[in-house]
């Protein structure tokens, strides 16, 4: 099975992905993640304005068989959560590195990002 | 120690499924997806393999005997080609075991039985056959078969349809728990019109060598342990280990809510025991319900009344692809176990309003 890993972003050890765009950071999990947990069911994400550490545990993911913890990529403010996962989970399934993303955060710091895995790092862990 | 494995562990391996551990077997828990599975189940037809359940074989002439006094049910009212549900029970009327007992033609002029235990409990099962045959000094031979037969559950809608056309013998006539041994594809196997989904269809006991050419007779969506799990709870049946467990939650079949698979008029282990608990009434029950707040309940989390003491623990549960709704299974005192009644279900440290409802939870056969 091969799976899809865009060389646009940043991976962590534990599968969320981080998307940079002027300051902005937007997080989700990886398609081996998805595929891995199966059926997406729940989502459960923190509020705008929520402060996170990197690192931090900022929410909870559950498919049917297995409920799994989700963590900050960088430190910063939480400014947008993507509330259409509530009633449609499931597009954590169908797209994950886009519909399905999770949460954009403000970074404290970009250059937090450089410590984190690019994707053929992150492939050869997924290997 | 190493996982015993299905005959078609390969075949499922090529087909893309996912693997998992349970029973101590190396069993296929998911092929597609869980709610594509679970909805082919509901919608046509699914085949699972569960060639972890055991397979534990029993004939002589006291073998009635023998059945009847480790097993709650009544086994004298069975037929040649009927079978029953039962609980294996302890001297405190614990259940040990849930089981089907099918009474096989006669071998040798003698009653024949074959029944199924849970996955990794056929050895301990096995012995506990024969150390109270020769107790009892009953003439019975008793053979653990579990690695002489494979098993595939075809089940839903169109599964009758699907077996009988495969089957050399009319075996749409069997009725519910109803079995026979039938000729598939030059193959003798034993079929039964039993299953572990709330639908109709058949469980089909098929020798070991033969297993992949009569797997490979449906075509229909192949299923898993996933599968398996979520139809069977919003069926309302108990999963061995999780919703009673002899070292962990010790239970009797009125708690567990399987009374019906006890006759107090029959002599078996548990017996005395159980006649007490069925004059005292029971204190807690198995109950189903509903989570009306956001979440997904789990074996092992708290269930707690409104004012937030605990008063119970979740023993299944899931989010439910038919209802699309959470549910689960959970033990409660007895004054909590009406439907309608509300309860919460801590999830992660935050309460979750839930409501008990009537199980099954979706219309069954």
């Amino acid at each position: 099975m091969s799976f899809d890993i865009p060389d646009d972003r940043r991976y962590l050890e534990s599968h969320e992905w981080a998307l940079e765009d002027d300051g902005t950071v937007r997080v989700g999990i990886s398609d081996f993640a998805q595929d891995e947990l199966g059926d997406v069911v729940f989502v459960e994400l923190p509020d705008t304005g929520d402060e996170l550490s990197r690192d931090e545990e900022f929410g909870v993911i559950e498919s049917i068989k297995a409920v799994s913890d989700l963590y900050a990529p960088v430190s910063g403010e939480v400014t947008a959560v993507n509330e259409s996962l509530f009633d449609t989970p499931e597009l954590v399934n169908e797209d994950p590195f886009g519909e399905g993303w999770m949460l954009e955060l403000e970074a404290d710091d970009t250059a937090e990002l450089d410590e984190l895995l690019s994707a053929d790092e992150y492939e050869d862990q997924i290997a | 120690m190493p996982l015993q494995t299905p005959p078609l562990r390969g075949v499922h391996d090529e087909r893309g499924a996912k693997f998992t551990e349970f029973g101590g077997w190396d069993m296929p828990v998911e092929f597609d997806s869980i709610q594509t599975e679970h909805a082919a189940v509901r919608g046509d037809a699914g085949i699972f393999d569960v060639s972890h359940m055991g397979q534990i074989h029993v004939t002589g002439s006291d073998a009635t005997k023998l059945m009847q006094r480790l097993t709650s049910n009544d086994v004298t009212r069975l037929e040649v080609g009927d079978s029953q549900y039962a609980a294996i029970t302890d001297e405190e009327g614990h259940i040990i075991d849930d089981t089907v007992v099918y009474r096989q033609p006669n071998q040798a002029g003698d009653p024949t039985y074959l029944f199924v235990p849970n996955a990794g409990t056929d050895e301990a099962t096995h012995e506990r056959w024969i150390s109270y045959r020769n107790e009892w000094e009953l003439e019975a031979t008793v053979d653990n078969r579990t690695d002489e037969y494979a098993m595939f559950a075809v089940q839903g809608p169109d599964a009758v349809e699907l077996v009988d056309d495969a089957a050399d013998e009319a075996v749409d006539e069997l009725g519910r728990f109803e079995a026979q041994y039938a000729t598939l594809d030059d193959v003798t196997c034993w079929i039964a019109r039993t299953g572990y989904t709330g639908e109709d269809g058949f469980e089909l006991i098929v020798p070991w060598s033969e297993a992949e050419s009569i797997w490979s007779t449906f075509d229909c969506q192949p299923c898993g342990l996933g599968a398996r799990d979520t139809l069977r709870i919003e069926a309302g049946l108990l999963l061995a280990g999780q919703d009673f467990d002899l070292e962990s939650n010790p239970r009797t079949p009125y708690e567990a809510g399987i009374g019906f698979t006890v006759k107090l008029d029959t002599e078996f282990l548990g017996r005395d025991a159980l006649e007490d608990v069925h004059e005292a009434g029971i204190e807690e029950k198995l109950v189903g319900f509903q989570l009306i707040d956001r979440g997904v309940p789990r074996h092992g989390y708290d269930i707690t009344n409104t004012e937030s003491r605990v008063i119970g623990t979740v023993t299944s549960g899931t989010m439910s692809p038919s209802l699309e709704k959470p549910i689960g299974l959970g033990y409660v005192p007895a004054e909590y176990a009406e439907p309608g009644t509300t309860l919460q279900v801590v999830v992660r440290g935050q309460s979750k309003k839930a409501r008990v409802e009537t199980t099954p939870f979706i219309d069954t056969v």
